[in-house]
């Protein structure tokens, strides 16, 4: 009887031949998530936003590009002039490339952070790690379809340092740049890697990363498993059901996400040069080189790291082991605590530098290489590799805290951090909260919002009716 | 191909010797928004560089669209005869000739403000100075583009101007220009000439700013009042969960 009525209902009949109830209710409504989640965790699922993003806008941008040499550098000049809407979707798509960067970055900054790469979460961290290697060769390719001087010039320094390889570099180089130089034949191999093989390797890595995530259950930044705390009906005590809490929850946060995407593509779209080069609004011409060579922004640490080897091979081998140290960072840290919570002070004091080094490195790899940048950049990439291979020695040793039962709070409250950087910084907030001006200032601006707040109250209980 | 490698590490390793120019840039005042700025500017274009110079990726069409300027003002002002419509600013000058002639073919301005800045453009342009020396074959020479291939077309306009040169740790440096003879405008005349010139190439190199710079404060608007509903909804689904 009940089965009858069921396939009366679309849903019914669908999942009949079809499940899609189950694999809603599998991964979105009994996926339970910790409920402690903080700003770092919003950055997954803004990554995959972006993703479609650029996938929608690409499609967009393919039907009036044309991969051809003599031609390419003029039909984006024709999207941005003559295609209706052409500016603006061009412009989605160079700022999404700089978007995609961002959040994965805080995205890896986060698994450091927290621990999310360790035991049993490997195989979610090596997907990542492929996802962020294709996503790097996705950007290199694409960076070379606008056929500007940077374009040009910028593809030509990173494919030569292919050929610095031993025995097969030559070869190598040639392989992928189809001709001695940069030149049609690269354009087009670039532009069907960029638009069909790598964007579908990278759909098909993202279900993999879901799917182990959906596996293992996300981390938190208590980094404890929710899964060892569960109720009579096998459900974690911590955990919440993803739809409809984060999935509301990740609504607000991509809005807000969207207006400073819109900031940056309606009122800033080079972003000061580091976005769109200003080399790269003038045709490639392999004549001329430009007086600067630099890599786009998210390229910078690593290209730094080339540069501060003397050696061209050596630089290779050291920006190659840059990225493979973070492949193998799940059997690097052998601590048994996640969460930098209740981690060791040196944890904590490596991270801070890596972290500084990270961002030095890119800064660095923008410049001009002079000889006082040449050193700084071989200190920061000794600290950036110092801090992955000591790891091993120390993390087993690590004086870690007692970690909790249950999940605490998604953010430390001010009162219960300890230490002296802490107590500066309840001092100074004590000091800021104890002027006059300052409370004046919240009383009024505190007032508006009050007001703000009542009419949109008032406005949702009419319209709700 | 190892040359280019090697020219390309070269460039990389000596990038910061390589800038053009002693003297700091001077500022444009741009506003793409004063519309009869723009206007004038294209006129000047048309006049003064056209000539020579290409906007390959502006149709007159488009101009006459942004700039708000009737058909037949756009015929009789801005467009050379013979001109459609539908046109862009192409020059008649074969580039071959062109190569004969300068040495190289001049470039296409449709997006050199967006390449090298307003400022540089407005200080480029105000630059030219007499240098007699047998290797010019204008007679002048730049302040921030040295030995540029291009003439001082602006000469009857701006007057003629000669370097005045300091010793500095023994080198021999222009520390600023000095007019030796009168223009047909005043300083300030064509200053300003030259800022609409410059204003209307701003334009040129991107005329889809209108609509993006006006179409923007809509969708931000948007959003933020999305973004409120949205929080408020967070809060609602979230108000158990302790």
């Amino acid at each position: 009887m009940a089965a009858e009525e069921k396939d009366k209902s679309l849903l019914g009949w669908i999942d009949e031949r079809f499940p899609l109830s189950s694999f809603v209710s599998e991964h979105l409504v009994k996926y339970y998530a910790p409920k402690n989640f903080n700003f770092l965790y919003f950055f997954g699922s803004l990554a995959l936003v972006v993703l479609v993003i650029q996938i929608l806008t690409g499609i967009f941008l393919t039907m009036n590009y044309k991969p051809d040499a003599k031609l390419a550098f003029d039909s984006v000049e024709y999207i941005m002039r003559d295609v209706s809407w052409g500016w603006l979707i061009r412009y989605m798509h160079s700022t999404g490339a700089s978007a995609f960067f961002i959040v994965v970055y805080m995205h890896m900054f986060r698994a450091l952070f927290y621990g999310s790469y360790k035991k049993p979460r490997e195989l979610l961290w090596l997907f990542g790690m492929v996802i962020f290697v294709l996503l790097m060769a996705e950007a290199f390719m694409g960076y070379l379809l606008p056929w500007g001087q940077m374009s040009f010039w910028g593809a030509q320094v990173i494919i030569s340092l292919f050929s610095a390889i031993p025995v097969v570099g030559e070869d190598l180089a040639l392989l992928i740049r189809g001709d001695y130089v940069i030149a049609d034949a690269t354009l087009n191999r670039f532009f069907a890697l960029h638009v069909i093989a790598v964007p579908l390797a990278l759909a098909g890595l993202v279900v993999l990363h879901l799917a182990a995530l959906h596996t293992v259950g996300s981390n938190n930044p208590d980094g404890i498993e929710i899964k060892k705390n569960k109720d009579e009906n096998g459900i974690p005590k911590d955990g919440i059901p993803f739809h409809p809490y984060y999935t509301v929850k990740d609504l607000f946060v991509l809005c807000v996400f969207l207006i400073i995407f819109a900031l940056i593509m309606f009122y800033w779209p080079d972003f000061g040069g580091y976005f769109l080069e200003a080399p790269n609004f003038e045709p490639a011409d392999p004549m001329r080189t430009p007086e600067h060579i630099a890599p786009v922004w998210y390229f910078t640490p690593f290209y730094s790291i080339l540069r501060a080897v003397p050696d061209k091979l050596g630089g290779v081998i050291a920006m190659g082991g840059s990225i493979v140290v973070l492949f193998i960072l799940p059997w690097l840290d052998r601590g048994e605590v996640k969460s930098i919570r209740y981690r060791s002070g040196i944890f904590k004091f490596a991270l801070v530098l890596f972290v500084i080094s990270f961002i030095a490195l890119g800064i660095l790899g923008t410049r001009p290489a002079t000889p006082t940048a040449t050193i700084f950049a071989r200190l920061f990439s000794a600290i950036y590799f110092l801090f992955f291979l000591s790891l091993p020695f120390y993390s087993t040793k690590e004086k870690t805290k007692p970690l909790p039962e249950r999940l605490t709070h998604s953010v430390i409250p001010l009162e219960e951090r300890v230490g002296w950087h802490w107590d500066l910084v309840r001092r100074i907030l004590a000091w800021v909260t104890s002027i006059e001006a300052y409370r004046r200032l919240t009383g009024v601006v505190g007032g508006y919002l009050k007001k703000a707040d009542g009419y949109v109250e008032e406005l949702i209980k009419k319209y709700s009716k | 191909m190892k040359t280019i490698i090697a020219l390309v590490f070269f460039a990389l390793s000596f990038g910061a010797q390589a800038v053009e120019g002693s003297l700091a840039l001077q500022k444009a005042d741009v506003d793409v928004f004063d519309l009869e700025s723009v206007r004038r500017g294209a006129g000047y274009f048309v006049d003064y560089c056209m000539g020579c110079h290409s906007i390959k990726h502006l149709r007159y069409s488009r101009v006459g669209k942004d700039l708000e300027i009737k058909d037949e003002v756009l015929r009789k002002d801005i467009m050379p005869e013979g001109a459609k419509v539908h046109e862009s600013f192409l020059t008649s000058m074969d580039p071959e000739d062109a190569v004969k002639w300068f040495g190289v073919a001049p470039p296409d301005l449709s997006l050199v403000a967006r390449a090298r800045g307003a400022d540089w453009l407005y200080s480029y342009l105000k630059g030219f100075y007499i240098d007699e020396s047998p290797t010019r074959p204008t007679g002048v020479n730049n302040l921030y583009f040295k030995d540029v291939a291009m003439p001082n077309v602006f000469w009857d306009l701006q007057g003629l101007q000669r370097p005045v040169i300091k010793t500095h740790e023994g080198n021999q440096v222009i520390e600023r220009l000095e007019k030796v003879s009168k223009g047909k405008l005043s300083e300030e005349e064509f200053d300003q000439t030259m800022s609409d010139l410059v204003t209307f190439l701003v334009y040129a190199a991107e005329p889809a700013q209108y609509s993006r710079l006006s179409l923007g404060k809509y969708v931000i608007f948007v959003l933020l009042i999305l973004a409120v509903i949205l929080f408020k909804l967070k809060k609602e689904y979230w108000k158990d969960i302790k």
